[in-house]
């Protein structure tokens, strides 16, 4: 037991240099989370676009405000980061893509995908 | 509860729910692509006046609250270890999520009059 104690520690996260897969899953772990949380304002703001005319423009002006816009760019993009990394997870269930240059291929891709869906989405709402 | 959404069976089910999520989202963007965005209350209280859409985004809800207990149920599991805060933190999620879930139903149902 007291060998287990004084196990070395390296947990100086500043000293961590993540690899690019490591990356990737930190933030599909962000994005979840920051989904979650915004779970109840999406809500809100549908049941308050839902209600009637002038709820309608209530909702449409939040959604106008510089730091709303801001929040639903974040949102979006964790949407479809995780989205994506979920299919990479997916995959790597299945054992496809498992070797380290493959992985690292496949997180580029995730990155790159999502970004360029984002931007689409984006692109579309406004 | 903890021991129905656990194990291996907490991995599937994430997995299952995120192929419904992914399904939806999907037809979500699809759909804003060919239609564009509403911008009138009337256009936008049609489509939600659909008992497709209603029943699909009942649904969505209900994988999307499942996914995200387990989701955050994993996160809080792997940070907050003190006994007592972590049954607060995660009965708070607990609440949160119902309450949204609860909320939206209403709102789904509302939408259809």
């Amino acid at each position: 037991m007291t060998q287990i104690a004084e196990r070395p520690r390296f947990l100086n996260l500043m000293k961590i240099r993540l690899p690019l897969p490591g990356v990737l899953s930190i933030l599909h772990r962000i994005s979840g989370v920051l989904m979650v949380l915004a779970i109840p304002f999406l809500i809100y703001l549908l049941d308050l676009s839902l209600r009637d005319a002038a709820g309608f423009a209530a909702a449409a002006g939040v959604l106008d405000m510089l730091l709303i816009k801001l929040g639903l760019a974040v949102i979006v993009w964790g949407l479809f980061h995780h989205l994506f990394a979920g299919i990479r997870y997916l995959l790597l269930d299945m054992d496809i893509g498992v070797e380290k240059q493959q992985a690292r291929a496949s997180s580029w891709i995730v990155f790159g995908v999502s970004i360029v869906v984002t931007l689409i989405v984006l692109g579309v709402i406004w | 509860m903890s021991r129905k959404l656990s194990g291996l069976r907490a991995w599937y089910v994430q997995r299952l729910s995120a192929a419904y999520i992914t399904f939806y989202v999907l037809i979500a963007v699809i759909s804003m692509l060919f239609n564009g965005t509403p911008t009138t209350y009337k256009s936008w209280a049609t489509v939600w006046s659909s008992p497709l859409v209603s029943t699909m985004t009942l649904l969505f809800f209900t994988a999307l609250l499942i996914h995200a207990w387990i989701g955050i149920r994993d996160v809080i599991l792997d940070y907050v270890h003190p006994f007592g805060a972590r049954l607060v933190v995660l009965s708070l999620f607990a609440v949160m999520l119902i309450t949204s879930g609860l909320w939206v139903a209403r709102v789904l149902f509302n939408a259809i009059n």
